[in-house]
């Protein structure tokens, strides 16, 4: 009985192991890229400002000042004001709050449906596979920023639907990833040891494919994040996204794009928000696709 | 005078991890019409050595830092990309390894023959084409009409490294640089390559530098041999005084384990150790650490490549004291 | 390969079957009908309406009425404008949104193309670092932040071109730049990451023991593989540009099927959404057989399976 457990405790440790200095060797690789460590650090500075956002705000983002009306950025109001005289800045900075919520929930949803379908698909093999492939080869069909809209439109305009309904379109990928490499694990003799051990499938599946498979999640789902963000902005700005008076990046470039002629900077502070967020989630994924050495497989 | 003479070749690749010092001050010469064979580990130079003649090194990181290489009165090294341009494919050609890798497979074998000829002669693709047919033919491909549309993944391996060939040799080059030509063959290919590369080098009266890290194959066509290890050229000899009587003792054991000279139920005799890493710089004699002949001295200084008699240079300080 | 294409063709009903049905269920089973915002309208009216577009009927008649009626090439009439039927609206709009998306096409191929390659050909040289930083501000400057930019900056600052309209060539210089330059951004990392691949293979080390020149070898011996991720890229992308095209023809008021879509989405006007989808995910399979053929044109080992 002893003797019967001892190839599990070997071989999930050997690669364990070589998992480890590949993580090793990834970070360093990672440290060396400047322009992805820039892109970490952003970010991480733009999560904590939107968690503080309630109080380190300088007005709510509902606060209307009609009398002051929209006026260039000044020391009270540093990126100006809107039409109604609401302050810029806060309404950016609640607005990043919206768009980062947006982005990394929906990119939640799509990680969550995308890997446990494409490991199943992978997993399983055979005809099974061959079906949950083809639906999606089938999904990929559909339109699917079209796809996205009739789901916003007829599903309220509610944050919580709209990365549900983002999440449910940017699985597909994902999936096929996962599947991919799962597909590849399956033959590698580790995982063969967990077969011939007996192990039940569920536990092959969440204890020793899935965490192999994490490299080109990782890469695939940081660069999910930008185009999540992306998308919620272009809703918001056709106005089928976040509604005022509640902020948002994309809201704030459609007002900005309206009355940009004579007020400009309505226009200039949320996209550059916009944008600098942007740049930093595809520079740390490229930065994290070098590290982890993940071969760009874009459909 | 040779057709061929390099003198002092150093060629470095500079990466992030240091300077690789692959190549480091070989000389070598060939003469017209003639064989060389030059043999070693992998890792030992060779490839870059003739790469660098060529001006095929990919740069950066790679780096000619020092030599010449004087072919037909011109400096290989000196003479800058134009007139390289020319004279690869024209006047020197070179076949690679792996034919699988080296042939261009989006594009038709037909085409990628007529190339050279297009390029060097200005040949119409009609001229271009009997030529390509009747070079086919010598190379042993019957049919050239029909196999002239055909795609390089349609070939077998030994198929296309008669084509590598027929594509090197199409402009009657006065030198052709076979790297490991037969390496990636099979061992009945292997015999049938190697007999077309001697039988065509006499009848085109061109001179070949055969580059590889088998010793059966150079036994077999080449007149004179430069043995390389970690960047440097160890010995040179004519082929049956270097197998009858190594000096260098590197050669010697190399030498002994080749399968061929092996003593039946004895166990087969390998070097100890591992060639040295490259990137960091090594003060004496590189192949010292795995030898069984060194002395302090060889740890501490160099040894120079020396002609003890005509036609045979050794770079040891024992052998070239007669210690050995 | 006549075959193959069409049994490619064949492949698309049942992959178009599955997504009417998709559609057609998620958009019937939602709350809101097309009628909700004519508020003025008594109930018999609107009982008539229901009548006479069949509203009334248990949904699963509604719904295998629907695929006879597409099976027939009709996709029937559009609740919110029935001046026209919905392949009617289909023709009227799609022109100029294939126009757009054709422009867009071109701008994203040459730019991203010239910009991929040059990048290629020196790694890690201002010549390489140059155009890839313009490809990722094409990829995080959104096109709904460039486009008015262009337009702030070409148009009302400058007054070169106009601001919007559809009509002369002028209208429609700005329009294909804002359309394209984000794909030509995708397609300068994806030429560039397919040359450098190529451009490292032995058959290149080759082709330069040949003696050709630098052009050659990059134009005839690592091209045609260089821009084989371009070319898989084609498919969605050219689909994209075609059928997401809704910001580009909201900024310039361009009268395109992008913009009829999203206000069929905002009147539940079942048949012109459902007739949409259905048309624009025809277009995206045609694409992919396409591009599949062209692929298998670049690359003589792609077999037809």
């Amino acid at each position: 009985m002893s003797d019967a457990h001892r190839p599990e405790q070997d071989a999930p440790p050997a690669a364990g192991e070589r998992g480890a200095s590949l993580w090793r060797d990834a970070l360093v690789r990672l440290r060396r890229n400047h322009l992805a460590v820039a892109g970490l650090v952003v970010l991480f500075a733009l999560l904590v400002v939107s968690l503080l956002t309630p109080w380190i705000a300088p007005y709510g983002y509902e606060e209307q000042d009609l009398a002051l009306g929209a006026v260039p950025p000044d020391s009270a109001h540093w990126f100006g004001t809107d039409l109604l005289g609401r302050d810029l800045f806060t309404r950016v900075l609640y607005g990043g709050r919206i768009s980062l919520l947006v982005g990394f929930a929906a990119t939640g949803v799509s990680l969550c449906v995308g890997v446990l379908y494409g490991a199943f698909a992978g997993y399983l093999g055979g005809r099974t596979d061959a079906l949950m492939m083809r639906f999606v080869d089938i999904l990929y069909s559909l339109p699917f920023v079209i796809f996205v809209i009739i789901l916003t439109v007829y599903f309220g305009r509610n944050i919580v639907l709209l990365f549900m309904a983002i999440g449910a379109v940017e699985w597909l990928t994902m999936a096929r990833i996962v599947r991919g490499q799962v597909m590849s694990l399956r033959q590698k003799e580790f995982i063969e040891a967990t077969t011939v051990m007996g192990l039940p499938r569920h536990r092959v599946l969440l204890w020793h494919l899935i965490p192999n498979t994490l490299g080109p999640i990782i890469v695939y789902a940081t660069l999910t994040v930008p185009r999540v963000m992306l998308m919620e902005a272009f809703l918001s700005y056709l106005g089928l996204g976040v509604q005022a008076p509640m902020s948002s990046w994309g809201l704030l470039i459609n007002e900005g794009v309206q009355t940009m002629e004579n007020r400009p900077w309505m226009l200039i502070f949320p996209s550059l928000a916009l944008s600098i967020t942007l740049f930093s989630l595809n520079f740390l994924g490229d930065g994290l696709r070098d590290a982890l050495d993940v071969r760009a497989s874009k459909d | 005078m040779p057709l061929l003479d390099v003198h002092e070749l150093t060629t470095h690749f500079h990466t992030r991890e240091g300077v690789v010092r692959a190549v480091n001050g070989v000389s070598f010469r060939v003469e017209p019409g003639e064989t060389i064979g030059i043999v070693g580990e992998s890792g030992s130079g060779k490839t870059v050595a003739s790469l660098s003649l060529l001006g095929l090194i990919p740069a950066p990181p790679g780096r000619i830092e020092n030599g010449t290489a004087l072919f037909d009165g011109v400096d290989l090294l000196a003479c800058g990309p134009k007139t390289l341009r020319s004279i690869r494919g024209r006047a020197i050609s070179m076949i690679f390894q792996d034919p699988m890798t080296a042939l261009n497979p989006f594009m038709r074998v037909g085409d990628q023959l007529m190339e050279p000829l297009q390029v060097h002669q200005g040949l119409s693709r009609r001229e271009a084409r009997t030529r390509v047919e009747e070079m086919l033919r010598l190379v042993g491909i019957q049919d050239g009409a029909r196999n002239l549309s055909a795609w390089p993944h349609e070939f077998s391996g030994g198929m296309r490294q008669r084509v590598m060939i027929a594509m090197a040799l199409i402009t009657r080059p006065h030198l052709l640089i076979a790297d490991e030509p037969t390496t990636a063959l099979d061992v009945t290919i292997q015999a049938q390559i190697l007999e077309l590369l001697a039988r065509l080098q006499r009848e085109l009266g061109m001179a070949v530098i055969l580059i590889t890290h088998d010793l059966g194959v150079v036994a077999r066509v080449c007149r004179r041999i430069y043995v390389m290890y970690a960047g440097q050229v160890m010995e040179s000899a004519a082929t049956e005084a270097l197998f009858a009587q190594p000096r260098h003792p590197y050669t010697e054991a190399l030498l002994q384990s080749l399968p061929s000279t092996h003593v039946k139920g004895e166990p087969l005799h390998t070097i100890p150790g591992l060639p040295p890493d490259l990137i960091a710089p090594i003060a004496g004699c590189p192949f010292a650490p795995r030898c069984a002949s060194a002395t302090d001295r060889c740890t501490r200084g160099a040894p120079t490549l020396r002609e003890l008699v005509p036609g045979r240079a050794t770079a040891c300080f024992r052998v070239q004291d007669g210690e050995l | 390969m006549l075959k193959y294409i069409i049994r490619r063709l064949l492949g698309f009903v049942p992959t178009l079957f599955v997504i009417a049905t998709i559609v057609f269920f998620l958009i019937r089973l939602a709350p809101g009908g097309p009628f909700d915002a004519d508020r003025n309208v008594s109930d018999e009216v609107l009982r008539n309406l229901e009548a006479y577009y069949r509203l009334d009927a248990p949904l699963h008649e509604q719904y295998f009425r629907y695929l006879w009626d597409v099976l027939h090439g009709d996709l029937g009439p559009s609740f919110e404008k029935p001046s026209r039927t919905v392949s009617e609206w289909i023709a009227y709009r799609f022109p100029v949104s294939l126009e757009l998306g054709l422009y867009g096409l071109a701008v994203a191929l040459v730019l991203g193309l010239c910009a991929g390659i040059t990048a290629s050909l020196r790694p890690n040289t201002l010549t390489d670092h140059g155009p890839m930083t313009f490809a990722m501000a094409g990829i995080c400057i959104p096109n709904f932040v460039l486009g008015p930019l262009l337009v702030l900056a070409l148009s009302i600052h400058l007054g070169w071109l106009p601001v919007s309209g559809w009509e002369y060539p002028e209208d429609k210089i700005l329009p294909a730049i804002t359309l394209g330059v984000p794909y030509a951004a995708y397609i300068a990392r994806l030429s560039r990451g397919g040359m450098l691949e190529v451009l490292s293979q032995d058959f290149i080390r080759t082709a330069r023991a040949k003696g050709l020149s630098e052009a050659r070898v990059v134009l005839r011996h690592a091209l045609r593989g260089g821009i084989q991720p371009v070319v898989a890229f084609l498919g969605p992308a050219t689909a994209g540009l075609i059928t997401g095209s809704f910001v580009v023809e909201n900024i310039f008021q361009i009268p395109g099927l992008g913009s009829e879509f999203v206000g069929a989405a905002l009147h539940r006007d079942y048949t012109m959404i459902l007739g949409t989808v259905l048309f624009f995910a025809a277009l995206i399979l045609l694409f992919n057989l396409l591009v599949d053929l062209a692929q298998a044109w670049l690359d003589p080992r792609v077999r037809y399976e």
